[in-house]
């Protein structure tokens, strides 16, 4: 929080340098009264890596975040509690029959977004997914075509240096990741013999933290704390890889700034953003607005941003803004062992199994992976809190035997539904706009697939030697949705490009545009498909078409 | 101290590579927390004092965490979870009404305060609030059982697992950067990992807990 207190850090034609002690990297500032090419809502997964791209392409970019700018060497200590300053926790009401929990792990306010805090999870979608209806008759279509989304996701496993196997288990051929996997560790051997005993597939995570040196970033010395921010840069991240590459392509990161209204004119044009840094609203005009703010974030903009000529809020003629979030369903089994396992070392998530991602004989829509896990001790007293309701002499005895536990967790597809929705709540925040509200009850289909998962995760625990297991039944992850892709502007927000079907020059770069969100973490996902966008927006700039 | 990792103590590998600076500032301000009450007042001070030593109990032979200044400090510089249930309070309408209710509750059962009754009537309390078994019209529209399960337990158990204390206690190796580990096998220790006791050998582990750096 000091860090915060003390102000933006972008300014003054400089930027943290995140790979030095009190450091600084030049960078170029923009006026506000003179429009920019483009000026990016988020700098994280979306956002961050479409303001490198596009400042690579000699486009003029701002990219705005409201959280602060960290140097991880300097900023972040081992310490969950103080590790908090990573996560979104301005006040959000949930209701509905599955209230979501905020906050913690589904969002980010910080210069790379919760790609500061992800678990580094780096996998593809699986082909079919694209075409979900089609192919396996379930949610919608997606505009885009695996064959070509294949070729982005290479290029963003390269800009990554992902580590991990020579061979994928599972999916079409790939090309194999850039730097070796990293060495299990006695939990991830549980998953894996435990898959072997049933005779399913399994393999090291591909993870996006080096196992040996890349540029400026060391590599990973297994310390265990990724998902409250790497402190050695070890981590690949939007704060890492796509900023530092922004910066020097002469973008400008607006640190701090939060935007609470996009401005549109007397022809339906955005005009730029209104945003509030340093204490005062401020406003940066802009040729084209992008939204990458995450899928609570993102249609609370453009819903907030209503105004006369489009008093439902902004491209939201379909009425689909806001609907049709999605997370995903993170449920997890866990036990003991008499072997000391010190689950803690090393990343969170270094085995895995997609067998029920690639197997369809199975009596519900959708797919899902588990991976090994090891959480730190604040949150693994709240699955014994959460899931057992333990507290007392009781709660003090089972966390005495953190070292010999093991535990595996889920990341599965939910399907999208139009009244799981984000909308403007009544009260306001600390910057005077409207909260968001976010309504989540599951499908029965959720319900299967999670009781599906629960007994598959609890019988791979158990082949894999564990015992006293029990479970974990109600925890949800990443957020998609809300501001959906499609062929069809009656029943989508944007298209194949990112692009709003309403105004030309209102795009949406980030986890909300996904139609469905598939049984894998979405981080690479949404990388490449802001690859894909930067892409076409050369190719539609070059033929006059922006 | 305990038995499970007898003499082991995350505080003395506060200057080994194992901490960084901003590790040691965070845990050196936690350890000197404000002892409170800031934002409790004096009525409601003894009755969460009482909630913090049944939500979780301390051993007599160490210094307890101090839970209650943790609760205080958090409420005092209103920090938020990030979420609330449609329907339930702020954070500190929260905490100032469960305690109002909580203390309506034992005036009817006991015609005391909560901080007076005998552990196993304060247990038993927590224990319907939990199972959202109270009725009292204090609560209000605030659900018992979610002013337990998403006020009480969290910000109490989120305190003391904060705690070099708690880290000890579960053999938790604690801050790790730049180190970091090495060994990554089932029962392999790195030197600077805490020694478990095991049966009839408590000592050595203790002479390996004495020498972590």
């Amino acid at each position: 929080m000091s860090e915060i207190d003390e102000g933006p850090r972008a300014t003054g034609n400089q930027a943290p340098d995140v790979f030095k002690v009190g450091a600084w990297v030049p960078m170029r500032q923009f006026r506000e009264d003179e429009a920019v090419d483009f000026v990016i809502v988020g700098t994280g997964a979306g956002g961050g890596t479409l303001a490198c791209r596009l400042a690579e392409k000699g486009f003029s970019v701002v990219a705005m975040d409201a959280g602060a700018y960290y140097r991880p060497l300097e900023d972040f200590a081992s310490d969950e509690e103080e590790q908090s300053k990573l996560y979104w926790t301005d006040q959000r009401l949930v209701d509905g029959d599955n209230p979501l929990k905020m906050g913690a792990n589904n969002s980010g306010k910080a210069v790379g977004g919760s790609t500061v805090h992800y678990a580094m999870v780096s996998l593809r979608f699986r082909p079919e997914w694209f075409k979900a209806r089609s192919t396996l008759g379930y949610g919608v279509d997606w505009p885009l075509d695996w064959r070509e989304m294949w070729g982005y996701y290479a290029q963003a496993e390269r800009a990554l240096t992902i580590s991990g196997p020579v061979t994928y288990p599972w999916g079409p051929k790939r090309p194999r990741y850039p730097y070796r996997p990293h060495e299990l560790n006695a939990v991830g051997k549980v998953l894996a013999r435990g898959c072997e005993a049933m005779g399913y597939k399994w393999s090291p995570t591909p993870l996006a933290t080096v196992s040996a040196p890349h540029g400026e970033s060391p590599p990973c010395v297994y310390r265990g704390f990724c998902r409250i921010g790497c402190s050695t840069n070890a981590k690949q991240s939007a704060l890492t890889v796509w900023l530092p590459r922004a910066l020097k392509a002469g973008a400008e990161i607006r640190d701090l700034a939060m935007v609470g209204r996009i401005e549109t004119d007397a022809r339906g044009l955005a005009t730029g953003v209104h945003y509030h840094r340093n204490g005062q609203w401020r406003f940066q005009r802009a040729k084209n607005v992008v939204v990458a703010g995450y899928a609570i974030e993102t249609p609370r903009l453009l819903l907030a941003s209503a105004n006369e000529r489009f008093p439902d809020g902004l491209a939201n003629s379909s009425g689909a803004v806001g609907r049709y979030l999605m997370t995903q369903s993170n449920q997890g089994v866990w036990g003991q062992m008499d072997d000391e396992v010190r689950w803690n070392k090393g990343p969170p998530s270094l085995a895995m199994t997609e067998h029920w991602n690639y197997e369809d004989r199975k009596d519900f829509f959708g797919g899902y992976c588990w991976m090994s896990q090891g959480p730190l001790p604040q949150e693994w007293a709240s699955v014994q809190t959460g899931s057992r309701g333990l507290w007392g002499e009781e709660l003090r005895r089972e966390m005495e035997l953190y070292n010999h536990q093991v535990g595996v967790k889920m990341v599965g597809e939910m399907l999208p539904v139009e009244t799981n929705r984000v909308t403007l709540a009544d009260e306001v925040d600390q910057y005077g706009l409207r909260v968001a509200r976010v309504t989540y009850s599951w499908t029965d289909n959720d319900k299967a697939l999670i009781a599906h998962a629960l007994d598959q995760m609890e019988q791979n625990l158990l082949a894999g030697g564990a015992r006293k297991t029990f479970r974990q039944e109600d925890d949800t992850n990443h957020l998609n949705g809300t501001a959906r892709m499609g062929d069809d502007p009656r029943t989508s927000v944007v298209n194949a490009d990112c692009r709003s079907w309403d105004i030309p020059n209102l795009w949406v770069c980030d986890g909300s545009v996904f139609p469905t969100v598939g049984g894998v973490n979405p981080s690479l996902t949404i990388q490449a498909i802001a690859l894909r966008t930067a892409d076409r927006i050369e190719t539609l700039a070059k033929r006059g078409e922006l | 101290m305990n038995e499970r990792y007898p003499g082991y103590d995350v505080l003395d590998k506060r200057f080994t590579q194992s901490w960084n600076e901003k590790t040691r500032e965070v845990v050196d301000k936690r350890l000197s927390v404000h002892p409170g009450p800031r934002f409790f007042t004096a009525e409601e001070w003894p009755v969460v004092q009482a909630i913090c030593g049944r939500i979780l109990p301390q051993p007599s032979d160490r210094p307890p965490v101090p839970l209650p200044a943790y609760v205080d400090l958090k409420l005092h510089e209103d920090r938020q979870e990030g979420y609330r249930y449609a329907g339930v309070p702020e954070e500190r309408e929260a905490w100032r009404r469960g305690i109002a209710a909580l203390q309506a509750e034992a005036s009817d059962r006991h015609r005391g305060s909560f901080a007076d009754l005998p552990a196993a009537e304060q247990d038993a309390l927590l224990h319907a609030m939990q199972r959202d078994e109270l009725k009292n019209p204090a609560w209000g529209d605030m659900p018992p059982a979610l002013f337990f399960s998403k006020r009480v337990i969290p910000d109490i158990t989120n305190a003391y697992y904060a705690h070099p204390t708690a880290w000890s206690e579960i053999g938790f190796g604690g801050p790790a950067s730049p180190r970091g580990y090495v060994r990554m096998d089932f029962n392999k220790r790195d030197p600077w990992e805490a020694a478990e006791a095991h049966p009839g050998g408590e000592e050595k582990a203790r002479r390996e807990n004495r020498r972590i750096v």
